[in-house]
């Protein structure tokens, strides 16, 4: 089973790494670009195969070590 | 004083850490790789400066779940005393030892120039030996020691007399000017409710005899033979 995690900053939290890319695309001329904030994706191959014991671990796994959920989400696709 | 210095892969920080604790008490620390299962009994650990692990995933995301981490939170959570500089700083927040994370600097760059820093509470085991209010010199160099924590944790931190050091300009003022990497509050360095764990970005270590240009440094080590012996 494939699971894909999507790591983002919390709302709230300054994305200056986000912001330099906007100011970056602005100066290539891709103009109307309000805001910019990036984050990770990490793609994890899992021997499990059920789904929702799959998701369960995974869930723990970005609690523990994927995510900084001080200042980051998590957001999980199964398949 | 009885120390033991933790050592990461690509930990960098740890002999000017390991020489400041040794010349400065007279004891040589333990120096604990971070697979070891056990740390000899002593009376402070330190966590040094570096990239351990690279900063792969995160800064110290990586160093906080070793081995030996394990031994390090039994120690702090028996009351025992930890510093995390710099690198260590950001390892002690990943733990959850100390509140908050350590971003990336706001204004991207990796900033390595010497900085003023206040000593907002001089009554800690860490900064007995210096005046309250005094403003010292140290070096930083990181690209990731912008301090964030959210409003609850930050009140809480400057109700609770938990901000030990913050930046601040020659005039000991908390300016924008002075904050080199954007830090909420200009917080500079932290301390745990039991005041016995203590992570700064700046290092102390690398100014601790003349011949590094100054030796504002040394009261932080004094400061803890002071407290603990």
């Amino acid at each position: 089973m494939k699971a894909r995690v999507h790591i983002t900053l919390k709302n709230g939290v300054l994305d200056p790494q986000g912001k330099a890319i906007q100011h970056a695309l602005s100066a290539l001329g891709f103009d109307g670009v309000e805001d910019v904030r990036q984050g990770k994706y990490i793609e994890l191959d899992l021997t499990e195969t059920n789904k929702e014991t799959a998701q369960a671990s995974v869930e723990e796994m970005c609690k523990k070590l994927l995510s900084n959920t001080v200042i980051e989400n998590y957001a999980i696709d199964i398949e | 004083m009885k120390s033991a210095v933790i050592v990461f892969p690509a930990s960098n920080c740890d002999r000017d850490m390991i020489t400041a604790l040794e010349k400065i008490t007279g004891h040589k620390p333990h120096i604990v790789w971070h697979q070891d299962s056990d740390i000899p009994d002593v009376d402070l650990i330190a966590l040094p400066g570096g990239f351990s692990f690279g900063d792969y995933l995160r800064c110290g995301a990586m160093a906080a779940r070793s081995p030996v981490m394990k031994k390090v939170i039994e120690h702090a959570d028996r009351g025992g005393n930890v510093i995390g500089v710099c690198n260590g700083f950001q390892v002690l927040t990943e733990t959850g030892l100390l509140p908050g994370a350590l971003m990336r600097n706001d204004n991207l760059k990796f900033v390595c120039r010497d900085v003023k820093l206040k000593v907002e509470n001089n009554d800690t085991p860490f900064t007995n030996a210096y005046l309250p209010g005094q403003v010292i010199t140290t070096p930083v160099a990181h690209h990731d020691g912008n301090y964030f924590a959210d409003e609850d944790t930050l009140k809480a931190l400057e109700d609770e007399g938990r901000v030990v050091f913050r930046y601040v300009d020659d005039n000991g003022e908390a300016t924008r000017a002075a904050n080199p990497n954007g830090s909420r509050n200009n917080i500079a360095g932290i301390i745990s409710r039991r005041k016995n764990i203590l992570g700064m970005m700046p290092h102390p270590e690398r100014l601790i005899e003349e011949q590094q240009g100054g030796t504002d440094g040394l009261g932080f080590f004094e400061s803890m033979i002071n407290a603990l012996n």
